[in-house]
């Protein structure tokens, strides 16, 4: 499903992507881990789209589709999603709009119609319930005054409406309370399906006690330097990066 | 591609908002001379069938503007007008007393239809139980129907053509025409008193609650033709009035003059609620071809505890220069400023309100979102001043611009005056810009950069957006999405 070759991408002309290879197949869950700053926001977003990086060499397919000929937006409609590190904030912009406005966008990007309001409006409360979240935060400008956690929900309840291919979820488990890890984890798992693929970002293996990643990757300086099961987490979780940053500095 | 005309081919497409067209209709026209003499007065006034009394308004008005300088300290810069190359009175030919729709022009409906006004719709629909709009058409310079005039006046509202007022009620135009904007107040009003040629007239008696919010939609037609359009409405003791004004204007090469006045005078208790959508056509991408829009509009809070509120979308025009202002002369009354200035390519705007205070625990509020993208300018100017006499004067200003890009301008311009130690003013003010960070995060949400933009501004623009009657503010939000076409990328 993602297909990702030699990535290097960099940012006023600093290199942070150096060759980052990377293969997520339809209905896999993969957690990538590693040092503050070796470049994982970086990689959700050079693929998901954002400008001020350059891609410098290598390539991104999505189903065969080369991500980096599309536009942002045409990315999101061909069903990349990433729910962000650190959400925004759009005051006066009530947050049922914005959902309706991208659901629609992206309905209308398929070729498809709005979805007719009543039908939305279901919708939205039905997996809005799920994520305990409430039609006051619905009606309030988009992410403003939400807490930390609220904010992670609400890129949950994104995720849920806009049904993606490709889910990059970024430290979407930091700033969680133990209750909310729970609600998140129970939210991205009912969307786990056979032609849906997820990238966990995550620092704790306590998002990944909920969500059990198919295949773990250690990213360090801007590459893949490891990959294994599920037991290299809790590896790293007892031994640190040490070893791995001392690994690709060399 | 240039921004505007970008913005019209978009909007020709995907044909939601007709009304930014730009038809011409074809309509054989009975106009003055070119230029503005006497003579031009004397004309203008015979084809009103204007009693001699207000031919002697005009005329003096006339002479003292053939005195007065065009002002020159706003923030906008335009060459000179030739007001002597200009044609100051056109009228459609075959409106010479029409009385009822079916006897209007079919040409006249169409362009109606065009702009989206549904005239006959309307009449159809006067027994329906729903929310009414009254519509006064100015087609140029004449009124060309009047809907629902038969209920209004059983409610005993007077709601006509200003030039019909005159003819009808003179005692009223009399003592209220020239009494909030006198004659000599400034060369753009001074000009319109000579040589207005329509525009409407309300009379609200007392206690009365308008039973319908009332509209009037203007719109330029005659080449060359300046409009100079003239509304006065007076609310009586007690009595309430909500009027809404929506303008449009077909494509032009050159500039069209538009110098209008606006006289609000409010009674004792009594409120009138002024709201404006102005979307006359831009200009290209350089400016070329826009109209000129000087405006005066004041309104009077003459009477205790009386209330006036100016609500405004202004997405039109190469050049604004407007300042909806409030005298706050009876004891208590409260004087209300709600403006969305939206300005893209090379538009220049330069306004904002005055609120006069001069009654005692007079209350006020200014609520200004300035919105500029492409090369615009956009100034928010606003005056508030509390005489010795205004004890326990309020106001309230917030004022916020929002800027488009690198290329455009946002200026704010507050003067503040009080001559009472009681008066109690605030004022808050900040610039920002659209973030690429929240640009992005629509983007990955699937909304075009244009979708994303208009998202973003409507957020900015809501609190205003909310004064607006709810029938229009739909219309407004979308009028603020197409005027910031081709504002990004
Ligand atoms: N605009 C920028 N200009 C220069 N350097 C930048 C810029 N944005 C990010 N970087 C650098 O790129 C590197 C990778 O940052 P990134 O945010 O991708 O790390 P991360 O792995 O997500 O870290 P964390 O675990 O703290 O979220 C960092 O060294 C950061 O300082
Ligand atoms: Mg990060």
């Amino acid at each position: 499903m993602l297909s990702i070759k030699n990535l290097h991408a960099s940012i006023e002309d600093k290199p942070i992507l150096r060759g980052l290879d990377l293969e997520v197949k339809p209905g896999e869950v993969h957690a990538i881990m590693g040092p503050n700053g070796s470049g994982k926001s970086t990689l959700s977003y050079v693929l998901a789209g954002k400008d001020d990086y350059e891609v410098t060499e290598g390539s991104a397919t999505l189903d065969g589709q080369d991500l980096f000929a599309l536009a942002a937006d045409e990315r999101a409609a061909a069903g990349l999603f990433l729910a962000f590190q650190y959400p925004l904030e759009i005051p006066g912009v009530a947050t049922m709009t914005f959902l309706k406005a991208a659901v629609n966008a992206q309905r209308r990007a398929r070729g498809e119609g709005d979805l007719p309001t009543p039908q939305f409006m279901k919708l939205v409360r039905e997996k809005a319930d799920g994520l305990g979240i409430s039609s006051d935060m619905l009606k309030r400008g988009l992410n403003v005054g939400f807490s930390g956690g609220e904010k992670k929900r609400n890129e949950i309840l994104q995720m849920a409406l806009l049904e993606p291919k490709l889910c990059v979820l970024d430290e979407t488990d930091s700033g969680l309370d133990i209750d909310a890890l729970k609600v998140v984890s129970e939210g991205v798992n009912a969307l786990r399906a056979k032609d849906r693929a997820f990238v966990v970002i995550t620092h704790y293996q306590r998002l990944l006690d909920h969500i059990a990643p198919d295949v773990v990757h250690v990213m360090a300086k801007g590459r893949i330097v490891r990959t294994g099961g599920p037991e290299l987490a809790h590896e790293l979780e007892a031994r640190g990066y040490a070893d791995y940053v001392g690994e690709a500095a060399a | 591609m240039p921004a505007v005309q970008e913005t019209v081919a978009r909007v020709r497409e995907i044909d939601v908002d007709q009304y930014k067209y730009g038809f011409v209709t074809n309509i054989e026209s009975d106009r003055a001379e070119k230029g503005l003499s006497e003579d031009t007065v004397r004309f203008i006034s015979a084809k009103k069938g204007e009693p001699e009394w207000m031919l002697e308004w005009r005329l003096d008005a006339y002479r003292r503007w053939r005195t007065m300088v065009e002002p020159d300290w706003a923030r906008v810069d335009y060459p000179p007008i030739a007001y002597d190359e200009l044609y100051y009175y056109s009228a459609p030919k075959s409106t010479a007393g029409p009385k009822t729709l079916d006897e209007v022009d079919p040409e006249l409906l169409r362009t109606y239809e065009k702009l989206g006004i549904p005239l006959r719709e309307q009449e159809i629909l006067a027994g329906v139980e729903q929310r009414r709009v009254a519509v006064d058409a100015v087609f140029d310079s004449v009124s060309v129907a009047t809907t629902f005039k038969k209920e209004l006046a059983q409610a005993g509202v007077i709601f006509c053509p200003i030039s019909e007022a005159i003819r009808e009620h003179p005692e009223l135009v009399k003592k209220y025409l020239g009494s909030v904007v006198p004659t000599s107040d400034n060369f753009f009003a001074t000009l319109n008193s000579a040589v207005f040629s329509d525009g409407s007239f309300v009379y609200v008696p007392k206690g009365v609650r308008c039973p319908m919010e009332l509209s009037t939609y203007f719109r330029i037609n005659e080449q060359n033709t300046g409009q100079f359009e003239r509304t006065l409405i007076i609310a009586d003791e007690g009595s309430f009035v909500s009027y809404l004004e929506g303008c449009t204007a077909p494509m032009r090469d050159e500039n069209q003059l538009h110098a209008a006045v606006v006289e609000l005078v409010a009674h004792d208790d009594a409120e009138i609620k002024y709201s404006t959508v102005q979307n006359w056509y831009p200009g290209d991408a350089e400016g070329k071809g826009g109209i000129y829009n000087f405006v005066t509009k004041r309104g009077d809070c003459r009477g205790r505890n009386s209330k006036i509120s100016w609500t405004q979308v202004e997405t039109g025009s190469a050049i604004t220069w407007k300042y909806p202002s409030c005298i706050l002369r009876g004891d208590g009354s409260r004087g209300e400023f709600y403006s969305i200035a939206i300005s893209n390519g090379r538009q220049q705007v330069d306004s904002g309100t005055k609120m006069i205070h001069l009654g005692k625990n007079t209350t006020s509020k200014i609520i200004s979102k300035g919105i500029s993208a492409g090369r615009s300018q956009n100034t928010y100017r606003g005056l508030v001043s509390a005489h010795r006499k205004a004890t326990n004067a309020r106001n309230f200003t917030n004022c916020d611009s929002l800027l488009i890009g690198d290329e455009c301008g946002a200026h704010t311009v507050p003067y503040l005056e009080a001559k009472t130690s009681t008066a109690v003013f605030e004022h808050e003010a900040t610039t920002s810009k659209i973030s690429d960070d929240q640009k992005f995060y629509c983007l990955q949400r699937g909304l075009s950069e244009e979708e994303a933009v208009a998202l973003i501004v409507n957020g900015f623009v809501k609190d205003v957006l909310q004064q607006l009657p709810m029938e229009f503010a739909v219309e407004a939000q979308k009028l603020i999405s197409i005027s910031l076409e081709g504002s990004v990328g």
